[in-house]
């Protein structure tokens, strides 16, 4: 009974969102008050609606009711409740609900917190969200139905992947979907803009904030991913250039472009055009990620069962959602006349700078992500591009866009002299490079010339921000949000760059052989003594666990239980390493297989400063969220009857 | 700043990027792109040596050996069609890694032997990898013909 509830509200939330995408749109056209009153009430029905949709998945899956196929196929009673609820989302019908849902979410809190968006523009926007609702509901309805019965449920259900089987990526999935579907707002607004030509500052002001906290769980959904991808699959890597890791890496460098954009947008007028294209890009690369997730084209932890159609069928529908976007690009694009003028150095040209460089990163990572696809496609044989394609593409790239991080903070808008900005930067500069060569000398095993380049960028980022925060005159408590925001951001980069650094240069990994009670593996300070093989049992899995006892300098330090874990027939058998985290560094020993005569095979690492590298996704997302709680989206309603009167008297 | 020089400065800014792209682009790609081989076209020396390249295949039954003092592992990877290559590798086998199984490796092929960096088995109970499939599958048309044409 359950189950048909909810494939009942699934049905009707489509029937809603037909009429949340038709009235709203045409009551504006036809002008007709009643129509467009409409958006309100169809945004709040369809986010009820998914909400009960939602729960009696969720009911299904924790009361272990296997006569719907989803939860008979991934879930089963021996599993711990929370990995229940996350095996809602743990497959491709879920995953799908739980991104409609994400979306409906999205489209009633703007509609909750649209005092100051006229109710033409709303209208528009909720509409606009209503046609990508439409999209998602046919696809899960015609394709992938969630509640689909069994004629004969089974007693026990399969089991979730064990990988999935973790706390992180219990929340993971939802981050990111929350990023990535909450692009969809920007998109929305730019579309609804252009809808009603009327592209000016009031737009990006009203975008701005739902941009930031997009961009805020697309950051912490990736930094998550990491962190988890780092400790649960085993190997210690905590960014493998996987095509998926890059489906979200790709809206989330257009997002970061289209935050800085739309700031020009809102406070000079400028990129108008510029603005809009990105709001497309970011929520088309959220759809293309959501397609090349899903369809199977790729070979990926992440990819479900393919079936053919469903990946033809998001692929048509990324088809209209850009080619429809891009149409309306083209017919409105010529009228947007940026009325902001501006001089060759000035903040407008500093940002424009950084939007170039995230676009042609993200270009180039798009190109090494798709680029097998296309050779295969044309039958020119079956390539891999390894990481070395990204690394040497991202790393000079992002050079020019770090060091233009730090100058950009202190242009001036329109106009600004040279003499004036090398006068300033002159003293965060000199600071950096003492920090990038002295450190590596001080603390360091050797001295290297890219971790020079990569701590000379990390201090240059930290010190301008920290240099432009304390130059914002007024105490620290008073300065806006928007101000801590940007340095918070601006530091967790900085933050991330000097553990990406330090863990790519000074990272020691091995593959060792060891045998039981006999001589250990030296890294440095650190050795790594294999005391014993155990059995062991969790609550729904075997383990094998290995007892590794570590000494630092010859003092006891830590006792390591790296582990083999297998949750029982159908799935694959789990590394689980054991790690000794730190905050300058990680050790980490993942066990390999057996070799005979009481010795095992061993992966061991040391990796320097690696947490840094989520602490700083942690920073950034932080201060994204600051930024987007700033004082003044509030008072935007002020501003934009400010800036009607202007109108009104121009 | 007139409109048309700004243009100039937005045109200028695009073509840096895509210049400074392009030479990034095929400088990475000269040399880390893997292309993926049968162990058919290594015995016919399609292959160049010295080359980091994908070796996809079934691992051989009963091929897979140990060495007593060290990491090193050794096993021979088929087509089911008498096409044999042995692999030698320093790294730890994944946990899928079984004889009998698919898998493709990544390394260097030097006279005649296949030294993997990097072993990777199918990664699902359930699943092979497509390009694997696709090797088993082909009969008699060497798959990798093409390949090494486009090279």
């Amino acid at each position: 009974m359950i189950p048909e509830v909810g494939h009942f509200a699934l049905i009707l939330a489509l029937a809603v969102a037909i009429i949340q995408a038709i009235f709203p749109l045409l009551g504006v056209q036809l002008a007709k008050p009643q129509w467009i009153a409409l958006a309100k009430p169809t945004a709040h029905v369809q986010f009820m609606l998914l909400a009960i949709a939602f729960t009696c998945l969720v009911y299904a899956f924790v009361s272990d009711d296997f006569s719907v196929k989803l939860a008979a196929s991934h879930s089963n009673t021996q599993m711990p409740t929370i990995y229940k609820v996350s095996a809602v989302w743990g497959n491709h019908e879920g995953s799908l609900l739980l991104w409609a849902f994400v979306l409906s979410a999205w489209g009633m809190l703007v509609s909750i917190f649209s005092r100051s968006i006229p109710a033409v523009m709303l209208a528009r926007v909720i509409s606009v969200m209503g046609f990508v609702g439409i999209g998602f509901l046919l696809f899960m309805i015609m394709t992938s139905n969630p509640f689909e019965r069994l004629a004969f449920p089974p007693a026990e259900g399969r089991t979730l992947n064990p990988l999935l089987q973790d706390p992180g990526l219990a929340i993971h999935p939802p981050m990111l979907y929350m990023g990535y579907v909450g692009f969809s707002v920007a998109f929305a607004f730019a579309i609804a803009a252009m809808l009603g030509s009327k592209l000016d500052a009031a737009w990006a002001r009203w975008a701005r904030p739902w941009t930031n906290v997009a961009w805020v769980f697309l950051t912490g959904g990736i930094t998550l991913g990491s962190w988890w991808a780092y400790y649960e699959l085993g190997w210690g890597g905590w960014w493998f250039w996987d095509p998926v890791e890059n489906a979200s890496l790709l809206p989330w460098l257009v997002g970061t472009a289209l935050i800085h954009s739309l700031a020009v947008t809102e406070k000079r007028a400028a990129f108008k055009s510029w603005t809009v294209l990105l709001a497309i890009f970011a929520f088309s690369l959220s759809l293309l990620g959501t397609f090349l997730v899903r369809s199977g084209v790729l070979t990926s932890v992440h990819s479900f069962a393919a079936d053919p159609k469903r990946g033809l069928f998001v692929l048509m529908f990324l088809g209209v959602v850009i080619g429809a976007s891009l149409t309306l690009y083209a017919a409105r694009a010529p009228k947007l006349q940026s009325t902001g003028r501006f001089e060759l150095v000035s903040r407008e040209v500093g940002l424009l700078v950084n939007n170039i460089a995230l676009i042609t990163i993200t270009a180039t990572v798009l190109l090494g992500t798709l680029y097998p696809l296309i050779i295969d496609a044309l039958g020119m044989g079956k390539i891999s591009v390894g990481p070395p394609y990204f690394n040497s593409i991202t790393i000079p790239l992002a050079t020019v866009l770090f060091t233009m991080m730090g100058v950009g903070l202190f242009l001036r808008w329109k106009n600004d002299s040279p003499e004036r900005l090398i006068k300033i930067l002159r003293i965060p500069a000199i600071m950096a490079l003492v920090v990038a060569v002295v450190l590596p000398l001080l603390i360091l095993p050797e001295f290297k010339w890219r971790a020079v380049l990569g701590l000379l960028l990390a201090s240059w980022i930290a010190f301008t921000a920290l240099l432009w925060f304390s130059g914002q005159g007024r105490s620290p408590f008073k300065k806006p949000l928007a101000t801590w925001g940007a340095t918070l951001a601006h530091l967790g980069m900085a933050v991330t760059i000097t553990g990406i650094t330090l863990t790519s240069m000074y990272s020691v990994e091995n593959d060792v052989r060891l045998v039981a009670n006999k001589a250990g593996y030296v890294v440095g300070d650190y050795e790594f003594k294999f005391i014993n093989i155990e059995n062991h049992t969790g609550k729904n899995y075997k383990a094998i666990r290995a007892t590794v006892d570590v000494f630092q300098n010859g003092q006891p330090l830590t006792t390591l239980h790296p582990e083999k874990r297998d949750y029982g027939p159908g799935t694959m058998p789990m590394t689980e390493a054991g790690i000794d985290g730190g905050f300058t560094r990680d050790l980490f020993v993942a066990l390999g297989e057996p070799l005979g005569d009481n010795a095992w095979s061993f992966r061991i690492y040391h990796k320097p400063f690696v947490r840094w590298i989520w602490l700083g996704g942690i920073l950034m997302a932080l201060g994204g969220l600051l930024a987007a709680f700033d004082g003044r989206y509030r008072r935007t309603r002020k501003i934009f009857l400010k800036d009607k009167a202007k109108r009104v008297a121009a | 700043m007139k409109a048309r020089q700004k243009r100039l400065i937005f045109v200028l800014l695009g073509v840096v990027a895509v210049v400074g792209a392009s030479f990034l682009i095929t400088k990475a790609m000269q040399g880390n792109l893997a292309y993926l081989y049968a162990p058919e076209a290594v015995l016919a020396g399609e292959v160049p040596t010295g080359k980091v390249i994908r070796l996809g295949g079934l691992v051989k039954e009963g091929s897979l050996q140990r060495s007593d003092t060290k990491l090193e592992a050794r096993f021979v990877v088929t087509d089911n069609r008498g096409h044999e290559v042995t692999v030698v590798t320093n790294k730890i086998l994944p946990d899928l890694f079984k004889e009998g199984k698919s898998s493709v490796s990544r390394g260097i092929l030097k006279e005649g032997v296949f030294y993997a960096e990097e072993v990777l088995a199918k990664h699902d109970a359930n699943y092979m990898p497509k390009e694997v499939t696709d090797i088993l599958k082909k009969e008699h048309t060497p798959t990798t013909k093409t390949i090494g044409e486009t090279k």
